[in-house]
């Protein structure tokens, strides 16, 4: 699949400006600036970005508690983004989400949902409204190697296949649940388990490339617009935090070497050194880049710091289409 | 201006006609209505209420699913979020509960979490009930839990008019609904009107008997139950009971109870489901504060007894409500009977 420079260099940018929000985020939780915890998606942008522009703009996405990065590899505006993990009425859900449970519509982000593959057969229904209303939009189903053993994503699948819905099953598999190894609670390859739905099932095996991401993706996401139903991708990779910010764990559950392995593998500086050596960019158009959403990430920073605090009637607000509808005992 | 209005024209059927009729006339008026549930196609439904509506729709628009509530309430979600109109049968209320996290967590809370943007018109549909010998696990009543929920509205209709207008009222509506039908309610019959455009308004109870000795609350069959029991009343004791048929719990017309206990002051709630933390429970709060000064006895309340459902008839017939225990309960509200309230 040849792609342009300027999609390529698109890559490269969405995938910074997932590192730089993240670890931006990851600090003003330590300073106590974010509320709780985030869950960053370092170490994971290329597996994120890759499958994110596989697919259109216009098409659907659901995600996880891993949340920040599936909207920003769609192309979400940051600052909306990052006024809502801290809470702000200028957040993209007007500080009523958070970041477990935010939704960018326009960039076609249905929800992020804090359990655990719970919004997998919400993409399958998206993907239904799309065949029922004659468009030809794709949904791509973001969940990790944990949601691979819930029931819900075996039943999305299920619908899915029997009524050829245009879903991507993509898994994330960081290989970790907070700290359970997925190979201790899974039985069998996942992306293997498409192959009893009668679908695709692959395995991207480097999911720190993130062409290699792109192209599975793509693959997968044509076939569903052609109308053959969906398809189950299989992304390996690594995050490179931890489950979340602040969580105090020792790091023991991922062996030494292996870690060392995964950080080495670094899918912004690998995918860096393929625009070079391939002569899309020169260092100093990417030192620019980098430059660029160091800005960008910091004016949303400053978006988010600077705006006010949602005021204590909105917390009454958007209940019901009609607000009085939603009575509540005094 | 003077002219009196004609009476409208109605139609006798079923409460199972009724539903079936709302559910016709919904997507024949609006194309992105579409039906979805476990053999609600060539076999009608479990209770008949799809019958005939897979012949004239199709498999599209009346669409048969596996046995996977999760999965099918989650699709009928992310396509009400799209803008369609899915009505989804769970085929006993029972079965909702392994898609409970899709209900609660998701449909309730995708308007409000998301800031307001997008919303859920999503439609369940399901009978409630018991008194068939169907056991602890097919014999439930447990609205309740999603009456519980904020972002969830919840009706219950008894009638077959009530049951017509407010499904349709419920499809037409752009938040999230849980119609509880009733298994017993299925065969009642009544008048419906015959305007394809009249809807029930969603969160309005209806005073279906007027009396002025007591006010007996319920929904559902219950409500059916209440109106026999205030005509028992009548015949063997000369009381006159009033019946307040809720027909929507979220949005509850506390209004509508208030008034009627203002003027009777005494009140008895009845529900199908377990009173211990249930409707009968919230009717009860709600009454005592708008009506403190007014009422003559405590409020009581008849539920299912506390126990999962028993199989054997004799058992059933102890732990569920029928109308003799609303009867006894009545009695004892209006000081003409003995002390049956035992919690």
């Amino acid at each position: 699949m040849k792609l342009t420079n300027e999609e390529l260099l698109e890559m490269q940018r969405r995938m910074l400006r997932i590192r730089l929000f993240d670890e931006r985020a990851s600090k003003m939780v330590k300073r106590g600036q974010i509320p709780g915890t985030v869950h960053t998606s370092v170490g994971q942008e290329a597996q994120v970005v890759g499958a994110c522009m596989a697919v259109r703009a216009d098409d659907y996405m659901t995600g996880n508690h891993r949340s920040h990065g599936h909207p920003i590899g769609k192309g979400s505006a940051l600052g909306p983004l990052m006024a809502e993990l801290l809470g702000k009425a200028t957040g993209i859900c007007q500080g009523k989400g958070g970041s477990l449970h935010l939704a960018d519509f326009a960039v076609g982000s249905l929800g992020e949902s804090g359990i655990v593959g719970s919004s997998i057969p919400i993409a399958a229904g998206a993907a239904l409204s799309s065949k029922l209303l004659a468009q030809d939009r794709v949904a791509l189903a973001f969940f990790g190697d944990g949601a691979a053993n819930q029931g819900g994503l075996y039943e999305a699948m299920n619908l899915a296949g029997i009524w050829r819905l245009p879903v991507v099953f993509l898994c994330e598999n960081n290989q970790y649940a907070l700290s359970t190894p997925a190979a201790t609670v899974t039985s069998g390859r996942i992306a293997d388990r498409a192959h009893g739905f009668d679908i695709p099932g692959v395995r991207v095996d480097d999911g720190q490339d993130v062409l290699a991401v792109h192209d599975a993706v793509r693959e997968a996401a044509d076939r569903a617009r052609r109308g053959e139903g969906p398809s189950l991708v299989e992304v390996m990779t690594y995050r490179f935090h931890e489950h979340s910010e602040g969580l105090r764990l020792s790091t023991d559950y991922r062996d030494a070497a292996e870690r060392d392995a995964w950080l080495a593998r670094d899918p912004i500086t690998l995918f860096r050194e393929r625009l070079l050596a391939d002569g899309v960019a020169a260092a100093e158009a990417l030192d620019a880049l980098e430059a660029e959403v160091a800005d960008e990430v910091e004016a949303a920073a400053r978006f988010a710091l600077e705006s006010p605090l949602p005021e204590p009637e909105v917390a009454f607000a958007d209940l019901y289409t009609d607000p009085s509808a939603a009575e509540v005992a005094a | 201006m003077s002219a009196t209005a004609p009476a409208p024209s109605t139609t006798t059927m079923t409460y199972r006609e009724a539903v079936r009729l709302a559910l016709r006339e919904e997507l024949l008026r609006d194309e992105d209505v579409f039906l979805m549930g476990e053999e609600i196609g060539v076999f009608e439904g479990s209770y008949k209420v799809t019958a005939g509506l897979f012949r004239e729709f199709g498999p599209i628009r009346v669409r048969e699913t596996p046995i996977s509530e999760e999965g099918f309430v989650g699709a009928g979600i992310g396509a009400a979020m799209m803008g369609l109109r899915p009505v989804v049968e769970i085929m006993t209320l029972n079965f909702i509960l392994v898609a409970m996290d899709q209900v609660v967590n998701h449909a309730a809370k995708i308007r409000y979490m998301f800031g307001g943007e997008v919303g859920c018109p999503l439609v369940i549909r399901t009978p409630n009930g018991g008194g068939s010998q169907l056991t602890a696990q097919h014999s439930q009543s447990f609205e309740v839990f999603f009456a519980h929920t904020p972002g969830m509205k919840v009706v219950a209709p008894s009638t077959p008019a009530d049951a017509h207008g407010l499904m349709k009222a419920a499809i037409r509506d752009d938040d999230p609904i849980l119609v509880v039908e009733n298994l017993q309610s299925y065969k009642v019959r009544g008048e419906v009107p015959d305007d394809p455009d009249r809807v029930v308004e969603i969160g309005r109870a209806a005073v279906t008997r007027e009396g002025s000795d007591i006010t007996l609350v319920a929904h559902s069959f219950a409500a059916t139950r209440a109106l026999r029991v205030a005509e028992r009343l009548k015949r063997d004791h000369g009381v006159d009971a009033e019946v307040v048929d809720l027909r929507s719990l979220r949005p509850l017309d506390t209004e509508t109870v208030a008034k009627s206990i203002q003027k009777t002051n005494r009140a008895l709630c009845v529900d199908e489901g377990w009173a211990t933390y249930g409707v009968s429970a919230e009717i009860a709060s709600r009454i005592q504060r708008a009506c403190f000064d007014d009422l003559d006895a405590p409020i009581e309340r008849v539920g299912l007894a506390e126990v999962p459902m028993p199989y054997a008839k004799q058992l059933e017939r102890a732990a569920i409500v029928n109308d003799d225990k609303i009867m006894a309960a009545a009695l004892s509200v209006l000081d003409l009977g003995p002390d049956v309230f035992s919690y």
